[in-house]
């Protein structure tokens, strides 16, 4: 077997996996009386120009995939199925 | 009449609804959410509780579990099924009723005997009750306000599929009357072919003089009839 250096390994290994994040937040029409109370506090502290608060949800997403755009699919097909729920909530898909 | 009731880790109300079923001649079978077939079933109850504790979303995960592939397929063949409380909340996941449970308006965890109205007593789940009924019903929730887009919330009403909405103890419904802040006061819808039916309020706590009332025996008795 010929072997490889670990700094290679890494590369390969690193080359192999891609990563995402996604955000999911309420619809702009769906009540966030989370982001609601949160910016009501803020307020409290003082920080006056604040006009809108929304929480929401973060992902990080680490995939076994050299090609990008696949695995932006599958992570989309992801935020579907379970991350996000579609009749209250939207998503944000990054890679980083 | 056979009866199944859907156990999920964090389920907490499963024995509740056995206890009622059973108090009501139900042949009833408990299933564990990672078997593959259902025994044939008649109804199908998936019980409150914090199933998976409410990871994610309330029901998203157990939405997505093993058996409700089966509970899924049977509801479609026309199979009762009812889903109370955190059921209500893993039917909305499922897709077999329409909509989704949002936080409380209030933020806070619900717990308390309040009153709903029968909005539509033509029905296999509330046939034993009269029309704009005022029951007694104990609530306990913290995502339990109800909401849907426009025109599903209009399907809701010119097809009458809503069951159950908030009130007060005269039978007013209005915002005072809300408790969670759901849309209409909405508390329990049916599907289009009302063979389906998700409630918050909790029936199965209401079915012995001891305890509480028995405002919630008559859903029982509607399903037999």
């Amino acid at each position: 077997m010929r072997s490889i250096s670990a700094k290679q390994l890494q590369l390969s290994l690193k080359k192999n996996k891609l990563k995402f994040s996604v955000t999911v937040t309420l619809k702009k029409d769906v009540l966030d009386p989370q982001g609601k109370v949160v910016q009501n506090t803020l307020q409290n502290l003082g920080m006056d120009n604040l006009t809108s608060i929304r929480q929401g949800k973060y992902f990080e997403i680490e995939l076994n995939d050299s090609d990008q755009n696949k695995a932006e699919k599958k992570v989309n097909d992801m935020c579907k199925k379970l991350l996000a729920n579609l009749i209250i909530e939207d998503y944000k898909v990054t890679k980083i | 009449m056979n009866s199944s009731v859907i156990v999920f880790p964090g389920s907490n109300c499963d024995r509740d609804i056995a206890v009622a079923l059973e108090k009501m001649q139900f042949k009833n079978k408990m299933i564990w959410h990672k078997e593959t077939k259902l025994p044939k079933s008649d109804l199908i109850v998936i019980p409150g509780g914090f199933s998976y504790g409410d990871y994610l979303r309330s029901g998203a995960i157990a939405g997505k579990s093993l058996i409700i592939n089966e509970v899924i397929k049977a509801a479609n063949e026309g199979c009762l099924v009812l889903g109370i409380c955190n059921g209500f909340q893993i039917l909305t996941e499922t897709g077999l009723l329409k909509g989704a449970l949002l936080r409380n308006k209030n933020l806070k965890f619900i717990n308390k005997d309040i009153n709903i109205k029968v909005i539509n007593n033509d029905t296999k789940f509330s046939n034993k009750y009269k029309k704009n009924q005022i029951l007694k019903i104990n609530i306990a929730h913290n995502e339990g306000n109800y909401f849907t887009n426009p025109d599903h919330l209009k399907e809701l009403n010119n097809e009458n599929l809503i069951a159950f909405k908030y009130c007060n103890k005269n039978g007013d419904i209005n915002k005072d009357s809300n408790p969670n802040g759901s849309l209409e006061n909405i508390a329990g819808i049916f599907n289009s072919k009302k063979n389906i039916l998700g409630m918050m309020p909790h029936p199965e706590r209401m079915v012995d003089n001891l305890i509480s009332n028995t405002d919630g025996v008559n859903l029982f008795s509607s399903l037999l009839n």
